[in-house]
């Protein structure tokens, strides 16, 4: 194996500044006539957490095998550290993987899972046992080290799965969906055990998850997918606060959407007229013109609720239909005069008292928003 | 108020009693001293004793059991690498008559399998000189390629239900495709493997009628020998025989049975400790 | 290596890159070729031979047929005869009978067996269905033998039969003893004790499986235990019954041991025929043409059998993949 003593050392910044770590260049993959992943180009830093978001479906598990070498693509091709390792089988690739199911091996203890990968190291054996001492410190499984799969819980489990795929040093580590077979409560705290985990290692992180918010969290940027493309990459404020098209403002959050046709664009501010809400005007950001029909996106959070009429130039009335109450924030499904029902976020900033307004059912309000909290979708 | 099922009940209860009546009558008779095996005169172990004595029985089973164990281990062996063709390669020249291949001998009636395969070993003594006499080797080959089948259905259906992150896995830190095999694969498949052996070892040894076409002369396993014994009657060195058989195999199923009882008990208490202790 | 240009790339590099990678080619042609050698030397070539001795005609040489030269070709008398002589329909008619009515009694018996264990308690169905494997385990031999024992003229079993009948029927059917061994009846009889396992087994793996709240939802809405048996139980069990079905029938038909020990002479059963004449008449073509006829009742329910299982394992491969 080429890569392995290089892929134990710490790795070195040898790549010329600037160039990225990871190089996905024009990848498609077919599966018979079905194409699960369709020209997708991105590059990742070194030290990133990189995540790719999607629903079921979307190719991004597909993805993820392609970097680890167990599917080839049907065309593009894949750099590591400068390195094409398009070609690279995957025991041969400076990259380890945490599989979905852990993937431990049921035979061996803890122990013996986490050396696996070193065997193939030239290693003597106390650098191997220390290695993998090393490791279990790294996850906190010290007095674990003797113990078989089955009798380890779910998340002491998944740290081994981690430990193991770290032990090698890898470049590039994937994580496929590390976090779902978790119950809630360990999830959030595992969440942050990963995050500096990669902090302490340095290992550039690749995540695939089909959950918004542990992309959001873990990841310093993301690429949302739908059916074998990438939407969109960037942050996570990037992809909530401007999304590029409509897919990725429904994917993510949840959002009001409203079809309208610009009517004038003047000094970044777009005039559209939206048949529910009538003239409204918008931060126009992108390239629009007067005439284009396009989607105005807005977050339920981003409504203000009033019982008078506000000032605000956009503004319209409607009904409260019904409310859910979550504690720190409630919901509002409001009806608008043309029947058009709308959700609307407010925070429960104060406790509900003497004189405060509350809005309730039934009752008549008005929802207004600023121009620059709307969104212009042209796509 | 739940209601209970006390008609099937009743059944399970009439339905074992079918198992193992006949059974357990052919024990008691076993102990009969009468000669004649159907009356009772008192009881007796003597026939037990004449067994030990019986040259022929002896032979027999020294006989049966060496073919099992070479016939069962063969066919494991054979039978494991065809379960891997079948579950793991999904595309090559002939996969149609393969599969074919493995089905049909469990469905092909023993007669006509024995019948072909004497006609071969015939026309092959004719024709190339081998096999000149028949018996341990035409046997063995008879008993690998009936059971062979079993095992190779018993490890494909193995590794079609296995996990196989487990391999890509260590495929993924670095070993090679046939170390993948040692390391992971055949350790994690090893109590298919180990039950493939004990039902082939369980067919040969137990098989009367592609013995009885593929035997020569002076060859006689012990259900041969059993059969031709039977064919003349019913007599109480027969029942202690079998009585010995049966309390052979049913303890060895029972204390096997027991092992994995208790194995599946443990794993799952480590289980739920497990679950506990990280709460 | 070039730029790919095309998702069609040349098959060459393709293949060698796939080469490299274990589960697709490689030394899987060796794991492969060592089986299927194996196989074909020993059941398929002996197979062929069958095939082809069906059509050789019988000549007093040694081995006893000819095959060409002064003899035909293709000799299809003893197809012929197949369907002209009284002596091999009566053996297809007996086998047929015979293995349909054992199927069809140890179906009857074994449903209630096999739900009983599924609705036994946890604890008790693993004993019950271990108490259901052990005598499938023990000789099969001997468990026709412990029948023989069962059935002779004046054992107790025989003695019981005989006081039952006797006091049930009228003075002047009375019998000495009930005529069991060496009849039709006795051949049903213990083919049903030797493959009652069969049928329990594929049933109970089916009925364990099956969702209890599909009954108490039935009963909710107002079915009785009876009715939610008919229209819940019975339905799903389908796959069961039929796996059951044939892992009975299918030995049943070409069985050579049971009738041997206690059927009936005059009316021997096909695999009985193939016997006698291969090494009592050494007619090796006739005895060949009456296997290959067996093959092609056995063909039929194997068709069914086959098609229901790839059913049941591409309904399973779908829900795994939508999973």
């Amino acid at each position: 194996m080429a890569d392995g003593p290089a892929a134990l050392e710490a790795p070195v910044a040898e790549a010329a500044a600037g160039a990225p770590f990871v190089r996905v260049e024009g990848v498609s993959k077919k599966f018979g006539t079905f194409l699960a992943v369709d020209d997708v180009s991105f590059d990742i830093a070194r030290g990133e957490i990189f995540s790719l978001l999607g629903g079921s479906g979307c190719g991004k598990t597909t993805l993820l095998r392609m970097l680890a070498g167990f599917e080839e693509p049907t065309k593009g091709r894949i750099h590591i550290d400068g390195r094409d390792v398009t070609d690279v089988p995957p025991y041969e690739r400076p990259v380890n993987m945490m599989f979905q199911s852990y993937a431990l091996f049921p035979h061996m203890s803890v122990e013996k899972n986490i050396a696996y990968g070193l065997k193939h190291e030239p290693l003597s054996r106390g650098e191997r046992a220390d290695r993998v001492a090393e490791m279990l410190e790294l996850v906190q499984l010290q007095d674990y080290g003797g113990r078989k799969p089955h009798q380890i819980s779910g998340g002491q489990r998944q740290r081994v799965a981690l430990a193991r795929a770290l032990a090698r040093a890898p470049k590039l580590l994937l994580l496929d969906e590390p976090l779902a077979a978790l119950d809630k409560k360990l999830r959030e705290h595992t969440q942050f055990e990963l995050m500096s985990i990669q902090e302490q290692t340095g290992v550039t992180f690749i995540v695939v998850t089909h959950d918004q918010e542990e992309a959001m969290t873990l990841s310093s940027r993301m690429a949302v997918m739908e059916k074998g493309r990438i939407r969109q990459i960037g942050t996570a404020t990037d992809i909530y606060e401007y999304p590029q098209n409509r897919f990725v403002a429904d994917f993510i959050g949840s959002i009001n959407l409203f079809e309208g046709q610009v009517r004038a664009v003047s000094g970044g501010v777009a005039q559209v007229e939206v048949e529910e809400l009538g003239q409204v005007s918008v931060t126009a950001e992108g390239e629009v013109a007067a005439g284009q029909p396009v989607t105005l996106a807005l977050r339920p959070e981003k409504l203000s609720l009033s019982r008078t009429e506000p000032e605000a130039q956009n503004r319209v009335a409607g009904t409260v239909e019904s409310l859910a109450y979550f504690g720190k924030d409630s919901l509002y499904r409001i009806r608008l005069a043309s029947g058009r029902v709308v959700s609307a976020n407010a925070p429960n900033a104060r406790r509900g008292g003497e004189g405060q307004w509350v809005a309730d059912w039934e009752d008549d309000v008005w929802l207004s928003f600023a121009p620059s909290s709307a969104i212009l979708l042209v796509e | 108020m739940k209601h209970r099922p006390w008609f099937l009940y009743t059944m399970v209860v009439f339905g074992l009693a079918f198992f193992y009546v006949p059974i357990l009558s052919m024990i008691v008779y076993s102990f009969n001293a009468s000669r004649l095996a159907t009356v009772w005169g008192g009881w007796s172990t003597k026939w037990y004793g004449e067994l030990f004595q019986n040259e022929q029985v002896l032979e027999a089973a020294i006989l049966s059991l060496k073919i099992a164990v070479v016939s069962a281990t063969a066919a494991t062996v054979l039978g494991t690498l065809a379960g891997f063709a079948l579950a793991r390669v999904k595309r090559f020249r002939g996969r149609t008559l393969f599969s074919g291949l493995v089905t049909a001998p469990l469905v092909m009636p023993e007669v006509i399998t024995g019948i072909a395969s004497l006609m071969l070993f015939i026309l092959m003594a004719q024709w190339i000189g081998w096999p000149q006499r028949r018996g341990f080797s035409t046997i063995t080959i008879a008993h690998i390629t009936f059971s062979l089948v079993f095992v190779a259905t018993i490890i494909r259906a193995r590794l079609l239900s296995m996990d196989r992150d487990i391999e890509e896995a260590a495929v993924d830190l670095g070993s090679r495709p046939w170390q993948v095999m040692w390391d992971v694969t055949l350790p994690v498949i090893s109590p298919a493997i180990l039950a493939g052996w004990l039902l082939a070892f369980t067919i040969s040894l137990d098989d009367v009628v592609i013995t009885n076409f593929t035997t020569g002369p002076g060859n006689t396993t012990l259900p041969i020998l059993i059969w031709s014994k039977v064919k003349l009657g019913v007599t109480p060195d027969i029942n202690a025989l079998a009585t010995i058989t049966v309390c052979i195999v049913g303890l060895g199923v029972v204390v096997a049975g027991l092992l994995l009882n208790r194995a599946e008990k443990r794993r799952q208490k480590d289980e739920a400790m497990a679950y506990q202790e990280n709460r | 290596m070039a730029a790919i240009t095309d998702p069609l790339e040349d098959e060459a590099s393709r293949r060698r890159r796939l080469g490299r990678w274990f589960h697709r080619q490689g030394y899987m042609q060796g794991i492969i070729a060592i089986p299927y050698i194996w196989l074909v030397a020993w059941f398929l070539v002996p197979f062929l031979i069958i095939f082809a001795m069906s059509v050789a005609t019988r000549t007093p040489t040694a081995p006893p047929f000819g095959f060409g030269g002064e003899n035909p070709l293709l000799n299809w008398s003893h197809y012929e005869r197949l369907f002209t002589d009284s002596l091999y329909i009566r053996a297809y008619l007996t086998s047929l009978v015979n293995a349909v009515a054992a199927t069809a009694l140890c179906l009857v018996i074994g449903y209630p067996i096999a739900l009983g264990i599924a609705r036994a308690s946890r604890s008790w169905r693993s004993i019950l269905l271990m108490l259901v494997i052990l005598p499938f385990w023990t000789s099969f031999l001997l468990r026709v033998y412990a029948w023989i024992g069962l059935m002779g003229t004046n054992s107790w079993f025989n003695e019981m039969l005989t006081a039952v009948w006797n006091g049930l029927v009228p003075q002047a059917w009375e019998l000495a003893y009930v005529p069991l061994m060496n009849t039709n009846a006795a051949v049903i009889l213990v083919t049903i004790y030797s493959y009652l396992p069969f049928m329990i087994l594929p049933l109970y793996a089916n009925l364990e499986r099956l969702d209890l709240t599909l009954d108490e939802a039935a009963m909710d809405l107002g079915s009785r235990p009876m009715r939610v048996f008919w229209d819940i139980t019975l339905p799903q069990s389908v796959p069961g019954i039929i796996a059951g079905g044939m892992l009975v029938f299918i030995p049943a038909c070409g069985e050579f041991i049971i009738p041997n020990l206690v059927g009936s002479a005059s009316r021997p059963m096909i695999g009985a025929v193939i016997n006698d004449e291969f090494a009592y008449a050494r007619d090796w073509p006739m005895a060949s043409t009456v296997a290959v006829a067996l093959l092609f009742l056995l063909v039929v329910p194997l068709m069914v059998y086959t098609w229901a299982e790839q059913r049941a394992e591409d309904k399973a491969r779908a829900r795994e993949q939508e999973g």
